[in-house]
C-alpha cells in the first residue's frame, strides 16, 4: 500500500516512476478521509491544495528535477503559521486565525517539493503531553492494549503528527518539542521523531510557547526519514535571532555509519523510582544492541537530573504569560466585546483560553512578579546553568547518551488528569535536554506486555544530530521494529 | 542665587530628576524591517512583527546600537560592550504584544555627566545614570468615535533612547537647561531630531521637595512633559503641590501623575489599587548584545564637534566672548552658518552680524537658519565689502536689509545702488565746508564750547554725502577743519 | 509559599484573565500545588552559577538598517476583529 512506505521509498518510487505523486497523495487523502474523523489527528485538511501540490510536484518530477522532498505528503503541526491556511494552535483563541506568512520551517519544506495535507492537532498551545489539552477534542492513539478498546492518547503536546504518521494518514509530520512534545508522542506511538539543538531549526512563524525552548522537528517512521526530512527542515534564518549559522549536513548519510568506538553515557539518574521494569528492561535491550554495534557502553551522572521538571515547570510558564499577552483580543483572534478595554482583555481571554494554559498563564505571571522573580525564575535559570553543565561535562568522556524516552506507555484517555503534576512526570526524561538546549532522538524499540510500543532516547552534544541518527538507525535495525498500530490506513483491527 | 520655595518653618528644596526618551534617528525600527518614518496613513509602517503577529521575532538594528553608542559618547559615559534585553510585561491597546522590549537589568550606556550653564553664566554638571535602548509603542487615538478608541502602530517599535539623569537638578531653571543641552547634544550627534512638538524627544520628571540637609523624600514622576516650558511649569506647580501637601501635616505619596498645562497643575494618573508589575525577565526571543571596543571606537572616531568643544574653540580661534560663542553653537546649524561667515574675514565682527543682524532678520521673517533668507556664503560677501573699505557699516545694514528683501548678492546692490565708500579726500573736504557754511551758528556755538556737536557736523557731512563717506576720514576731515580758525 | 485567594485574583488581573468567584477555590488548590512543587529547587545549591543565557550561538546578530517591511496594512489588519478604515478598534480608553 502506497501509505505503508517510508519517505526514503516513497521518493525512490516516485523517482522511479513506480507511482505519481498525485497517487501518492490520494492515497493519503483517502485515508485521512476515512481514519480522521475517529482519530481526530487533522484539525484541517488541505486536501485541494495538497493535490495541487502533487501535481506541481509530478510535472517537476517529468522535468526531471530531483527536490529532496518532491511530492511526498506531510502532516503539519497546527503551530506553524502557514500562508492564507488557518492556523489555531488547537486554541479556542485563534479558531479562525489566518496568517497573512508561512513559517520558515514550512516554506523550506514546500520549497523542497513537500505535499502538506493539512494541519495536525495538539495540546493547545503545545502545552501538554497527551494532546488532551486540544480545543478541539482530543487525538486517539492507533494503538491499542491488545485485547482492549480503550482509547489511548498519542501523547502530547505533538499527539496528532504522531498519531497521524503511526497510523498512516501522514508519511512524516513537523512537530515542536519544548519539554518533549516531538519524543514522548513519538514513543507513545511507535515512531521516531527528533528535537533538534536549539537554534538548528528556525522559530519565525512558529506559534511560540517558551522561546528559549521551542525547537522545530520532523517525526516520521523511520530515523532516515526523519534524517530527510530534518536537511530540509534546518538551517540559518536571519529573522530568529537565536538561530544559529551552520551548515547543515546530510543527515540521512549518517544513518548505518559505523558506530566502531563511539562512546554511548548511561545517565544513572534517569533510573527513576517506580520506573516499569519492562522500561528498564528495554533500556538495558538498547544499551546491549549498542554495545553489538561497537559502540563503548560508558557510566556517567547527570547530578542535577532529579531538578529538570521543575526548572522546567518555572522557565517555561515564565515564558509563556509573556509570550501569550498577546492574544488580546485586539489585532485577531478571539474577541469578547466588553465595555471597557481591560473587560474585552480579561473577557476574550477567559472565553479563548483553555484550563491548561491558563494554568501555566498564572503560574508564570507568578513567579515572574514582584518579589518573586529572583526565588523561582532567576534560581531556574541558575539551575538551568547547571544542568547544561552536566550534560557538558558528561560529554567530555562520551559522544551521547541512551535513556528511555517516557516513564511510561501511553495511557487511557482520562488518566493523569486528576492532577496537573502527574501529567508534567511524563517530560520526566526529555527535559533536562530541552533545558541543555541539547539534541534528542527518540526510536521506536520495543512493545510492552501491553503491546504497546516504547521508545528509547538518545542525546547528543549541540549540533551532532548526525551521531543521533547513526545511533537512532542501529537501535532499529537491532529492535526490528515492524508490529502496525491497530489503527492504520486500509487495515483497522 | 538658589531656588528656593517658601516654608512655614524652613525653606523647601527641589530634588529633581528627569527621564528622557529620544526617538532613534533610523530608517528601520528597533527590532523589525518597518519604516521608523513620522507620520504615514494607519498601519502603513507596521510589520507583522511590530504588530506581534505570532511566531514574529525580532531581531536588533545595528544602526539604532550605534546611535546609542553615539549618544553615549556625547554624554561622557561610559559603554557597556554587553548589555541585555528584557521584557517589560504590560497590557495596554497600543502595545501589540503585550510587552515591550527594553533594557532594564543591563543598560548599553552607563554613568556620565553633561554640564548646563545658567542665565548668570554659572554652569553645573549633571549626572547620567544611564541610556538604555526600547521599543516605543504605537498610538491610541481617543477623540476620532464615539465608542472606541483608534490604535495605529506606526510607531510601535520605533528605537526609543531612554535618558536617565541623576537626581541632580534643584530649579525649573537647571531642569530647562538641562533638557535643552541634551537636546542640542543628540542633534548635533544626529541620534535625535528633537522635536518635542512631535513627540520624538518627551520627559519623565521626578520631582520630590525637603528642607536643606535633609535626606530625599517621596518623589512623584510627572509623564510625558512635551516642551522645554511644561518642564520647568510642571515641576514648578508639583514642588508647591508637594509642599503644600508636607506643610498641611500630610505625606507625598509615590506615584505618576500628568501635568495639565492649561490649568498649570499636575493630576494623579493610576489609583495605587492598579500599580503595575511589570514582571521584568530577559527576552528569550533575543542573546545578550556583545559590542567590541574596536567598533566603538569607529563610532567615536566618527562624533562631530560636540558643542561644549565647539565653544571653547570659538573662543580660542575666533577671540569671540565665551556668551556670544554659547549662543552661536546652540544649534549645529547656526554654528556652521557662523563659521562660514567668519571664513578669511573678522571673525569678530561676523559674530555680532550673526547674532545681531541675521537673528533679528530671522525673527523678523519668521525663518529659520536652516532656510535663511540671506546664505552665509552671501553674509560673509558683504562682511567682506566692509572689511575691505568698500562699504561702510551704515550702508552695510541697509544693504543687509535689501538682501533680506531681494537675495540680491551684497556686491550687486552696492554697485546698482551705488553705494562704495567715498574715500577721495577732496571731495570730503568739500562736503565739510559745505556743512560749515550751512551752519555758522552751530560753528559759533561749537566754537565757543559746544564740543557736542561734533558729532551733529558729522551726521551732516555723512548726509550729505549720502552716507557713502568713509567715516574715519570724514572725522579726521572735520577734526583738521574745525582745529584751523575760521 | 502558599497562595491565598486574593493572591490569586492578583495574579488572574495582572494577566488579564477572567476568573469566576467560583473558579478561586479550584484555582488556588493547583497552583499551590504546582508552587509547592517547584519549591524543590530551593535545595539546589545556585551559588555562583550564572543564570543560562542563550546557547551555542552567545551573542545578537544585528541586521542592517534598511526599510524592508511594512507597506501592508491589508495584512496588519487581515484578521482584525474590530476595524475602522485603517485603524485597529477598542473601547473607548478614558485616560
Amino acid at each position: 500500500m502506497l501509505t505503508d512506505l517510508s519517505i526514503a521509498d516513497g521518493l525512490r518510487g516516485l523517482r522511479g516512476k513506480e507511482f505519481s505523486a498525485v497517487e501518492l497523495t490520494t492515497a493519503h487523502l483517502d485515508a485521512i478521509a476515512a481514519l480522521n474523523p475517529r482519530l481526530n489527528a487533522y484539525l484541517t485538511v488541505t486536501a485541494e491544495a495538497a493535490l495541487r501540490g502533487a501535481g506541481a510536484a509530478d510535472a517537476a518530477l517529468a522535468r526531471g528535477e530531483q527536490a529532496p522532498l518532491g511530492g511526498i505528503p506531510l502532516g503539519i503541526k497546527d503551530l506553524f503559521c502557514t500562508e492564507g491556511v488557518r492556523t489555531t494552535a488547537a486554541s479556542r483563541m485563534l479558531e479562525n486565525f489566518v496568517p497573512p506568512y508561512e513559517s520558515t520551517v514550512t516554506r523550506q519544506l514546500l520549497r523542497d517539493g513537500a505535499v502538506f495535507l493539512g494541519k495536525t492537532n495538539l495540546d493547545e498551545f503545545a502545552m501538554g503531553s497527551s494532546n488532551t489539552n486540544s480545543a478541539f477534542g482530543p487525538v486517539e492513539n492507533p494503538w491499542h492494549r491488545t485485547g482492549d478498546d480503550a482509547v489511548l492518547v498519542p501523547g502530547g503536546s505533538s499527539g496528532g503528527s504522531a498519531a497521524a504518521v503511526a497510523a498512516r494518514i501522514a508519511m512524516g509530520a513537523t512537530g515542536t518539542d519544548t519539554g518533549g512534545s516531538i519524543r514522548q508522542p513519538a514513543s507513545f506511538c511507535g515512531i521516531a521523531g527528533i528535537k533538534p539543538t536549539y537554534g538548528r531549526c528556525s522559530r519565525w512563524g512558529v506559534v511560540a510557547f517558551a522561546s528559549s525552548l521551542d525547537q522545530p522537528g520532523p517525526m516520521a517512521r523511520t530515523v532516515e526519514d526523519c534524517a530527510i526530512m530534518l536537511r530540509s527542515m534546518a538551517g540559518y534564518d536571519a529573522r530568529d535571532s537565536t538561530s544559529v549559522d551552520r551548515p547543515v549536513p546530510d543527515y540521512a548519510a549518517a544513518c548505518g555509519r559505523s558506530l566502531k568506538g563511539v562512546r554511548v553515557g548511561i545517565p544513572r539518574e534517569y533510573r527513576a523510582d517506580g520506573m516499569p521494569s519492562e522500561i528498564e528492561a528495554l533500556w538495558q535491550q538498547g544499551i546491549s544492541w549498542l554495545r553489538d554495534a561497537g559502540c563503548e557502553i560508558v557510566d556517567v551522572s547527570l547530578p542535577h537530573t532529579q531538578y529538570g521538571l521543575a526548572t522546567y515547570y518555572i522557565v517555561a510558564p515564565a515564558e509563556c504569560s509573556s509570550n501569550l499577552a498577546r492574544y488580546d483580543g485586539i489585532r485577531y483572534g478571539r474577541r469578547v466585546e466588553a465595555p471597557t478595554l481591560d473587560g474585552l482583555y480579561e473577557a476574550s481571554r477567559e472565553a479563548g483560553f483553555g484550563a491548561e494554559v491558563k494554568r501555566r498563564i498564572l503560574i508564570g505571571t507568578y513567579v515572574l512578579s514582584s518579589g518573586y522573580y529572583d526565588a523561582y525564575y532567576l534560581r531556574a535559570q541558575k539551575v538551568r546553568s547547571l544542568i547544561l553543565r552536566d550534560f557538558t561535562e558528561a560529554y567530555r568522556t562520551v559522544d551521547a547518551l541512551l535513556t528511555p524516552t517516557a516513564p511510561s506507555a501511553a495511557f487511557a484517555l482520562g488518566e493523569n488528569m486528576d492532577d496537573p503534576i502527574k501529567m508534567y512526570l511524563n517530560d520526566i526524561f526529555t527535559v533536562p535536554a530541552s533545558m541543555a538546549g541539547m539534541p534528542g532522538l527518540s526510536v521506536p524499540a520495543g512493545l510492552d506486555h501491553q503491546g504497546l510500543p516504547l521508545g528509547l532516547q538518545l542525546l547528543g552534544r549541540p549540533f551532532d544530530e548526525e551521531t543521533l541518527f547513526a545511533l537512532g538507525s542501529a537501535i532499529e535495525q537491532a529492535a526490528d521494529f515492524r508490529r502496525l498500530p491497530s489503527v492504520t490506513a486500509g487495515r483497522v483491527r | 542665587m538658589s531656588y528656593l520655595l517658601e516654608g512655614r518653618d524652613a525653606p523647601w528644596e527641589v530634588v529633581i530628576g528627569l527621564e528622557v526618551h529620544a526617538q532613534v534617528i533610523s530608517q528601520s525600527k528597533l527590532f523589525s524591517g518597518a519604516s521608523a518614518t513620522y507620520g504615514g496613513e494607519p498601519n502603513t509602517h507596521v510589520s507583522l512583527v511590530d504588530a506581534g503577529f505570532p511566531g514574529m521575532l525580532p531581531v536588533i538594528n545595528r544602526e539604532c546600537v550605534a546611535q546609542a553608542v553615539r549618544t553615549g559618547l556625547g554624554l561622557n559615559a561610559r559603554i557597556n560592550l554587553e548589555s541585555r534585553f528584557d521584557r517589560k510585561n504590560y497590557f495596554y491597546a497600543d502595545l501589540p504584544t503585550g510587552y515591550q522590549i527594553s533594557q532594564f537589568a543591563q543598560p548599553i550606556v552607563g554613568s556620565g555627566v553633561i554640564e548646563i550653564e545658567l542665565a548668570d553664566g554659572s554652569t553645573r554638571e549633571i549626572g547620567i545614570t544611564r541610556l538604555h535602548l526600547e521599543q516605543d509603542a504605537g498610538k491610541s487615538l481617543h477623540d476620532q468615535h464615539q465608542t472606541q478608541s483608534f490604535i495605529d502602530l506606526n510607531r510601535a517599535g520605533v528605537g526609543l533612547m531612554e535618558i536617565v539623569s541623576e537626581p541632580d537638578m534643584r530649579s525649573p531653571e537647571e531642569a530647562g537647561a538641562y533638557v535643552r543641552k541634551l537636546r542640542t547634544i543628540l542633534r548635533y550627534l544626529g541620534t535625535c531630531d528633537g522635536n518635542m512638538e512631535e513627540g520624538s524627544m518627551r520627559a519623565d520628571v521626578n520631582v520630590s521637595v525637603r528642607h536643606s540637609g535633609e535626606p530625599f523624600r517621596t518623589r512623584c514622576e510627572i509623564k510625558n512633559v512635551n516642551s522645554v516650558r511644561y518642564v520647568m511649569q510642571a515641576i514648578e506647580a508639583e514642588a508647591r503641590r508637594q509642599v503644600q501637601v508636607w506643610e498641611a501635616g500630610g505625606t507625598v505619596d509615590q506615584e505618576t501623575r500628568l501635568f495639565d498645562p492649561a490649568r498649570g497643575e499636575t493630576r494623579s494618573l493610576r489609583s495605587k489599587e492598579d500599580a503595575h508589575d511589570y514582571r521584568y525577565f530577559p527576552d528569550p526571543d533575543l542573546l545578550p548584545l556583545v559590542i567590541d571596543e574596536g567598533w566603538v571606537a569607529d563610532l567615536k572616531a566618527g562624533l562631530p564637534e560636540l558643542p561644549d568643544a565647539k565653544r571653547s574653540r570659538f573662543v580660542s580661534e575666533y577671540g569671540i566672548p565665551r556668551y556670544d560663542a554659547g549662543v552661536l553653537v546652540a544649534e549645529q546649524a547656526t554654528a556652521d552658518f557662523y563659521e562660514t561667515v567668519a571664513a578669511g574675514g573678522d571673525p569678530r565682527l561676523a559674530a555680532n552680524w550673526v547674532t545681531g543682524d541675521l537673528f533679528a532678520a530671522l525673527n523678523r521673517t519668521g525663518r529659520t537658519i536652516a532656510d535663511s533668507p540671506v546664505s552665509a556664503q552671501a553674509m560673509r560677501e558683504l562682511l567682506g565689502l566692509m572689511v575691505d573699505q568698500t562699504i561702510n557699516g551704515r550702508i552695510a545694514k541697509d544693504v543687509f536689509e535689501e538682501m533680506v528683501e531681494t537675495g540680491e548678492p551684497p556686491a550687486a546692490i552696492v554697485e546698482r545702488r551705488g553705494l562704495r565708500q567715498v574715500t577721495d579726500t577732496g571731495a570730503i573736504d568739500a562736503a565739510v565746508e559745505a556743512v560749515l557754511a550751512a551752519n555758522a551758528d552751530k560753528l559759533a556755538e561749537y566754537r565757543s564750547g559746544k564740543d557736542k556737536l561734533f558729532g551733529f557736523f558729522v551726521g551732516q557731512v555723512m548726509k550729505g554725502m549720502g552716507g557713502k563717506g568713509n567715516p574715519a576720514l570724514v572725522n579726521e576731515a572735520l577734526r583738521q577743519r574745525l582745529a584751523r580758525s575760521p | 509559599m502558599s497562595l491565598d485567594a486574593a493572591t490569586v485574583k492578583h495574579i488572574a488581573r495582572l494577566a488579564r484573565i477572567g476568573i469566576q468567584d467560583t473558579e478561586v477555590a479550584r484555582l488556588q488548590g493547583e497552583l499551590n500545588g504546582i508552587i509547592g512543587w517547584i519549591e524543590q529547587l530551593a535545595a539546589v545549591d545556585v551559588e555562583g552559577v550564572p543564570p543560562m543565557v542563550g546557547t551555542e550561538q552567545a551573542a545578537l546578530r544585528m541586521r542592517d538598517d534598511v526599510v524592508t517591511d511594512g507597506a501592508r496594512p491589508e495584512a496588519v489588519l487581515s484578521n482584525a476583529p474590530g476595524r475602522n478604515g485603517l485603524f485597529y478598534t477598542v473601547p473607548k480608553v478614558v485616560e
